[in-house]
């Protein structure tokens, strides 16, 4: 009866919410993004292919690939044990750890580059044994992983836990107790069930690797074609009156957003599919 | 485990620069819109260099905002040398004790190698008449500046305005204090930046007059072009310098001393003038700037040291908390 209901609110309303909805997103997604492609080839296509061919912008959008890559490994094996963790057990201090999953939400990107500096910098806590050392973090390539680690950790375990915990761990249990090892369990059981949350938190969290500007501009030391990823060179060009040049690199992290929104659409689509079958499979019952 | 880590970064650095066969490297850390001036004359003295001693150098270049990346350098980027565009900038590794005390007696001209002036860029045909300082603070008139207290493009700005007021007729420091007043309430604003401000002057059209280097203004007509706005050079202004210095820290470490001299050195050479100048920066020498005398107009200029008795005595008259600016804004 309620589903009914909320369609016949007067139509004048629903146009209204309608169409301040569609306004907010012409005006500030669909503009932007229209916006960064006109600057981008406002002196034509060569100037944009010649913009993108300048060896530090390649190498920009290289680090920028190769930062998304090294992070990518840490965050599907700190999300996967953090969510197992949090969903299949139960123990003290969960709370606590779900509360220190989010702090990179709750922490400003700037802040959490700065707390880098302070462990890692010459004058920082670890500052002098790593510099008698020769090891270099904060300002090379290591302090950036760090950074955007920090980042995006929590995008992958905040996808799973609530995936894990609706799924229970029935499962689980019938496997071991038909004698699978925990190994088996994890590979046949485990992971199949999650792998397309998995898969979504990936992509969120790989969205997030390649645009992070805060964090990353803190501890890159801004070194051309070493250690400026895209977002960062995009401030650099704009800033030196170099609008084409900005706009190109632009182009290219919104051609990624885009990359990412039709892969995260295809992983929703496959996701829902898949609890369909699953409610379809569940017996009679359960629906009444 | 060191091997291992050293040899895994060498990887990561080949893959990143695509050369690691360089004999030595050196790191230029250098405020954000110095870049064309360094990616023309990095290749000279490599060139230069290279000839004198056969070895061939990496030169690899760092650039953001000035106080930010004097900030990197305390904090362990590992640079070289600076090239900033403030000297309380260098003073500050000065006193972090990276950069000798008495940098700027380790090169000539206060170590800055060239210089550049503050000037006015107008709307197109100057409409409101605008040729001095004084006409600045007149009613009606918009000033877009950058924020004086923290930011070069904004303190030199400031400066200038009060010097100009020191040397009218009659003029003392009371006086300088309330024409800067009366000078900041025509403006709108405070950028954050001064790329910020030319934005707003520019491309958001606010505002009568935006004051800024004048090596900036051929940055502005190279993106917005030339035919929409004017350059007014007033009757004094201030000449700003480009400090540079060795970090002694660091070139003791990499034991890059004389690679780093010779790099800063070499700014002073006929070359590196001459390339100085082709970006639009003051030479020091006379013979070229005489050569370029169609991009530098004669202007009459001060430095701060004459002024204002040095760059860290005018910071804390002026820009510290407490300092005339605070005054001026608590009145405003």
């Amino acid at each position: 009866m309620k589903s009914t209901r909320a369609t016949q609110e007067p139509a004048w309303v629903r146009y209204t919410l309608l169409g301040l909805g569609l306004g907010f997103l012409f005006f500030f997604l669909g503009l932007p993004l229209v916006a960064v492609f006109v600057e981008a080839f406002a002196q034509g296509w060569p100037a944009y292919a010649e913009a993108l061919k300048e060896p530090e912008t390649a190498s920009a959008i290289w680090l920028t690939v190769v930062i998304a890559l090294a992070v990518l490994p840490f965050n599907i094996a700190f999300g996967v044990a953090a969510a197992w963790a949090i969903a299949k057990f139960d123990f003290r201090g969960k709370s606590l750890l779900i509360t220190l999953i989010d702090l990179p939400f709750a922490v400003s990107p700037v802040v959490a580059g700065l707390i880098f500096i302070l462990l890692f910098g010459s004058q920082g806590w670890f500052g002098g044994w790593l510099s008698a050392n020769e090891i270099k973090i904060i300002f090379a390539v290591p302090g950036m992983i760090l950074a955007t680690l920090f980042i995006t950790f929590p995008f992958i375990a905040r996808e799973l836990i609530p995936l894990m915990q609706a799924q229970g761990k029935d499962e689980e249990e019938a496997a071991v107790s038909l004698g699978a090892t925990g190994w088996q369990m994890f590979r046949r059981v485990t992971l199949p069930n999650i792998k397309w949350g998995l898969l979504y938190g990936v992509i969120l969290s790989n969205a997030r690797a390649m645009g992070e500007f805060g964090a990353v501009s803190v501890v890159s030391g801004h070194i051309r074609g070493e250690t400026n990823t895209l977002p960062l060179h995009v401030e650099i060009l704009y800033n030196e009156y170099n609008a084409v040049g900005a706009f190109a690199a632009a182009s290219i992290l919104a051609l990624l957003a885009l990359v990412t929104l039709v892969a995260k659409t295809v992983v929703e689509w496959r996701m829902r599919k898949e609890t369909e079958m699953l409610t379809a499979d569940l017996p009679a019952e359960k629906t009444s | 485990m060191i091997s291992f880590r050293r040899s895994l970064s060498a990887l990561l650095f080949s893959l990143l620069a695509g050369s690691a066969l360089a004999d030595a490297t050196l790191l230029n850390a250098s405020y954000d819109v110095a870049r064309d001036v360094y990616k023309d004359y990095n290749p000279l003295f490599q060139k230069y260099w290279k000839a004198k001693t056969g070895e061939s150098l990496e030169l690899k270049q760092s650039h953001g905002g000035s106080s930010k990346q004097v900030r990197a350098v305390a904090d362990g980027l590992e640079a070289d040398v600076v090239t900033m565009n403030q000297a309380n900038d260098v003073e500050f590794l000065a006193e972090k004790g990276l950069v000798a005390k008495d940098w700027t007696k380790k090169f000539p001209n206060n170590a800055s190698p060239y210089t550049s002036a503050m000037v006015f860029i107008v709307r197109k045909g100057n409409p409101k008449g605008l040729k001095d300082w004084g006409d600045l603070a007149a009613p009606g008139v918009q000033v877009i500046v950058p924020h004086p207290k923290n930011t070069g493009n904004g303190r030199n700005t400031y400066l200038s305005a009060w010097a100009w007021a020191l040397k009218q007729p009659g003029g003392n420091d009371q006086k300088a204090q309330e024409f800067v007043g009366k000078l900041l309430k025509n403006a709108p604003l405070f950028a954050a930046g001064g790329r910020d401000a030319t934005t707003t002057f520019m491309q958001r059209q606010l505002g009568d007059v935006l004051v800024t280097f004048e090596s900036e203004a051929e940055m502005i007509a190279k993106e917005f072009g030339k035919g929409n706005f004017e350059v007014v050079y007033p009757s004094l202004t201030l000449q700003t310098e480009f400090p540079v210095a060795v970090v002694e820290k660091v070139v003791d470490k990499k034991g890059t001393r004389a690679q780093a001299t010779a790099y800063l050195e070499y700014l002073w050479s006929r070359e590196g003038q001459e390339n100085a100048a082709q970006n639009y920066l003051r030479p020091r020498d006379p013979d070229l700037l005489k050569k370029y005398a169609a991009f530098f107009p004669p202007v009459k200029t001060f430095t701060v040291d004459e002024v204002f008795g040095g760059a860290n005595k005018a910071f804390v008259t002026h820009f510290k908390d407490g300092g005339s600016f605070d005054r001026i804004y608590v009145q405003k």
